[in-house]
């Protein structure tokens, strides 16, 4: 684990934290969105604006719907960003 | 004291901060304007839209589904209870099925087309009827549509044909809305903005890119610039202005090719 690769991890907690009013400790890199931590199709939309907000970037719809864990959006975000 | 301190105004169609009705609403509250919302009676739907408003401490938040005369009506009296009369109402509020914006136009089905026209079109006649009663001189009814009424835009479909005919319904309302009491009635149609509600059309992203290398400010609209169009169209510099389409899209309707 990089410190990049753990400092976007403790921004998408943030995010997701703020987002879906769940608790840090609920957020893993392993958690999916929609089971693990209650987002409906709304919220989904909602966490894409708000990282792409927060990253400066753009995810298209067929990316985003590749993200499906808090684990997913970290690696997309590296590659994007790397 | 701002523009439009004592003034009031009714916000259909906040979903979150995203939404142009909240960048709006951040336009006209900047300036002393007293704003009450409405919300789709869904649960999700009602926490999204009291979170957004609630720092604002507004006096009213009463549920609204557009497709409910009796909800409508209900949306005016309560207004007329809390606020006395309204200055400003704005009508945010537009749906079309998922699958029109992923089949074929020639394949629209009645029943979405229905649906489509109902929610984003009649809405604002219906509104404007309830509204009336309640409104001041020179008061101000806006509504958001989008340029693909006007030229063909991959994928807009029967939402498409839903603006144009609320751009029509825009200059119908403005000539009675008018005569009778002085009510101005206009639309802004702004260029493609990244909200809850386009995240749902499908190659959205290719809108915005396009817009921007076109558009003779070779750069896409924000948010802020419809609060802004919509704070000169329900503001006191606009009180001679009715049944106009404002375009908020960095000159993109202007173009031939």
């Amino acid at each position: 684990m990089t410190v990049t690769e753990e400092a976007i991890f403790e921004k998408v907690k943030k995010v997701v934290v703020d987002q879906l009013s769940v608790e840090e400790a609920q957020v893993k890199r392993e958690s999916s969105f929609d089971t693990d931590l209650g987002a409906d199709s709304l919220d989904q939309v909602e966490l894409v604006m708000a990282l792409e907000e927060v990253f400066e970037l753009e995810i298209p719809d067929d990316d985003a719907d590749k993200i499906t864990t808090v684990g997913d959006a970290v690696k997309y975000i590296i590659n994007k960003k790397g | 004291m701002g523009q439009l301190t004592g003034k009031t105004a009714l916000i259909l169609g906040v979903l979150n901060e995203y939404s142009l009705a909240w960048a709006i609403t951040e336009a006209l509250v900047k300036e002393g304007c007293e704003c009450g919302f409405t919300y789709l009676p869904e649960e999700r739907m009602e926490r999204r839209v009291r979170k957004t408003v609630e720092p604002l401490a507004p006096k009213l938040i009463v549920p609204c589904d557009v497709q409910s005369d009796e909800q409508i009506a209900a949306v005016f009296e309560q207004a007329q209870a809390v606020y006395g009369s309204l200055d400003i109402v704005i009508h945010s509020i537009a749906f079309a099925p998922r699958q029109t914006f992923e089949e074929p136009f020639s394949q629209t089905q009645r029943a979405d087309f229905h649906t489509a026209l109902d929610i984003s079109t009649y809405s604002l006649i219906a509104i404007a009827r309830s509204a009336l009663p309640i409104m001041n001189e020179y008061g101000s009814l806006l509504t958001l549509t989008y340029g693909a009424s006007q030229t063909w835009i991959p994928h807009y479909n029967v939402m498409a044909v839903a603006k144009a005919a609320l751009e029509c319904s825009v200059r119908y309302l403005a000539a009675e809305l008018g005569a009778a009491k002085k009510v101005r009635v206009n639309a802004i149609s702004a260029g493609p903005i990244k909200t809850m509600a386009a995240a749902g059309i499908k190659g959205f992203g290719g809108m915005i890119e396009r817009n921007a290398a076109k558009a003779p400010l070779r750069e896409t609209v924000e948010a802020e610039d419809v609060g802004a169009a919509a704070l000169y169209l329900c503001g006191p510099g606009a009180r001679r202005v009715t049944g106009e389409i404002l375009y908020v899209d960095s000159g993109y309707n202007i173009v031939g090719w």
